[in-house]
């Protein structure tokens, strides 16, 4: 079944320079695995399409049970150059949480 | 075991929030974080203006309201607002509170060095896009390096009450009387890791006590009264981060974990000036309420060149908006875009990039945001860049003149024109040690 993602994690994003990352957390840990294999670089690339033009590189934080996405060009420029509202990345956590993952039925989700 | 509680996440954060600190609980340090990458070059432009500014404003006369309760209790300061200018941010305070011993870190700006870097072979190349500083040498405005924490452990053995730098690593501030305290040394590489993980913990004030974060926030109490954090640092690298007693907000794993993952890069490479932490390593656990405790950080030795931030000018820009109501706003709106580019195009400007976002639809999350049915209102938003300030500036007029000549029900332009702004840009590089020679000095 498909699930949203803000249902098993939360998030904070922010900048340095051009770049965005976004901390996905696990709200338990018992979530870490399924955030682990659903929430790939690849498709939080493709979720982020036009908003990051850069690459997407991930990293696993299985101690605190999150993921760090690093996700570069995402931000017009970043800092002082970006023309975007969002100039600095701030609501990317939430834009990330907005993606839907596959859940199978034996797998703890809420 | 010391208490160190950050103030300030950045400069225009609560005013309340250092003053709710020094008054609220017990405090040993009082940090302050003024400076964000690009609050250097607005303060390089001040300095030109006037030598005697340069440095963030409202810290001398936070330290007049403070100074009573900071002599008594015996809380020392430790604060990066010297900006371009510690020295003059120095002599203000000893003006205003002329009771207290006062040190600055100096050798941070290396501005006026960049040209012995540039001949001694180094490109300070940008460590995002790989050009050399070459190709932007004409345009540079400031130059820093980021140091560490011990210059400022330095400071604090001349028994000064308010220590101020110019641009050092954030997490520093909490270090350094951690380095000071408990005598740690360069190779004591977990120890400070551990106390740069805490300090990063803090650095961005609130958002460590429930600020900004999305984890059940409806249920956060009393943002109103919102604690700033507070890191109980033992000897051993055993840090515990809190806040005080009676204050809004919360210290939860969910709040701290949020925070650690903010701004940071590879988690395994966390680098600073004088360690690089490994946060793969942190071993979070409860400690009680609002009480989490932080252990088993490990750390490498310190990376072998520092970070500076210079800062250059890139061009200009304007942002204008205005608001169409219903019925059919975002539709009126998209039609003001396309007017506005039709007529900006007749004109032989010149953009880098004309970008257009409709504020009540889509701008955050673009594709990602719900469609919704019928909008009250959008508000459009457009902004312009260029290397031609001329450009920008009829850019400028070219927004108002829509409440006249374009869909109906167009407002909200009571501010008048856009403002013109200067660009100003962020250059991160790498600069080896032995060009930089910190050095403090206590101001009489």
């Amino acid at each position: 079944m498909k699930v949203r993602l803000s249902r098993v994690a939360h998030a904070r994003s922010g900048d340095k320079g051009d770049v965005s990352n976004v901390g996905l957390i696990a709200k338990d840990p018992r979530y870490y695995d399924l955030l682990v294999r659903e929430v790939t670089a690849e498709r939080v690339k493709s979720h982020f399409g036009p908003l990051v033009a850069g690459k997407v590189s991930r990293y696993e934080l299985p101690n605190l049970h999150a993921l760090n996405f690093v996700m570069e060009q995402a931000l017009d420029g970043g800092g002082t150059i970006s023309l975007r509202t969002d100039a600095q990345g701030k609501t990317h956590g939430a834009a990330l949480l907005t993606m839907e993952i596959e859940v199978a039925p034996d797998e703890p989700a809420d | 075991m010391i208490c160190i509680g950050n103030g300030q996440g950045f400069w225009g954060d609560w005013l309340e929030g250092p003053v709710r600190l020094v008054e609220g609980g017990r405090l040993d340090y009082l940090t302050l974080d003024y400076l964000a990458e690009v609050t250097m070059s607005i303060l390089q432009k001040q300095r030109k203006k006037d030598p005697q500014l340069g440095y963030a404003r409202d810290f001398p006369p936070l330290i007049a309201r403070i100074s009573k309760r900071i002599e008594d209790a015996r809380i020392r300061v430790i604060a990066n607002a010297g900006g371009v200018n510690p020295v003059a941010c120095a002599k203000e305070v000893r003006r205003l509170a002329p009771g207290l011993k006062v040190a600055v870190v100096l050798g941070d700006d290396i501005l006026d060095g960049i040209d012995d870097l540039l001949e001694s072979g180094e490109e300070l190349r940008n460590m995002d896009t790989g050009e050399p500083i070459s190709n932007i040498r004409g345009q540079i405005e400031s130059a820093n390096v980021y140091l560490g924490a011990f210059p400022l452990a330095e400071a604090l053995r001349t028994g000064a009450d308010v220590v101020i730098t110019g641009r050092c690593a954030d997490a520093a501030l909490s270090l350094a009387p951690m380095i000071y305290e408990f005598g740690w040394k360069q190779d004591d590489l977990d120890l400070l890791a551990s106390g740069i993980v805490a300090g990063h913990v803090i650095e961005c004030s609130t958002q460590a006590t429930g600020g900004n974060c999305q984890l059940d926030w409806q249920s956060t109490p009393d943002f109103a009264h919102i604690g700033f954090p507070v890191i109980e640092a033992s000897g051993n690298g055993e840090m515990v981060i809190t806040k005080h007693t009676g204050t809004g907000g919360r210290v939860t794993q969910g709040t701290v974990k949020e925070q650690l993952l903010y701004e940071i890069g590879d988690p395994a490479q966390y680098m600073t000036p004088d360690v690089i932490a490994d946060f793969r390593t942190i071993q979070l656990s409860d400690d009680g309420p609002d009480r989490v405790r932080i252990s088993g950080v490990k750390g490498s030795p310190r990376p072998e060149k520092l970070k500076a931030s210079v800062s250059y000018h890139y061009g200009w820009k304007a942002i204008g908006t205005l608001v169409y109501s219903a019925p059919d706003a975002f539709e009126k709106a998209q039609v003001a875009d396309r007017m506005v580019r039709q007529r900006l195009s007749e004109l032989s400007l010149r953009f880098e990039k004309i970008h257009t976002e409709f504020l009540g639809v889509n701008a955050c999350h673009a594709h990602l945001a719900p469609v919704l049915d019928e909008p009250a209102e959008v508000q459009l938003r457009i902004g312009a860049r260029s290397p031609d300030k001329e450009s920008i500036e009829r850019f400028t007029r070219e927004l108002i003149p829509l409440v006249l000549n374009g869909p109906p029900t167009a407002t909200g332009y009571g501010e008048g024109r856009p403002r013109v702004r200067e660009v100003v840009a962020y250059w991160p590089a790498l600069v080896p040690r032995d060009a930089v020679s910190p050095r403090v000095e206590v101001i009489e």
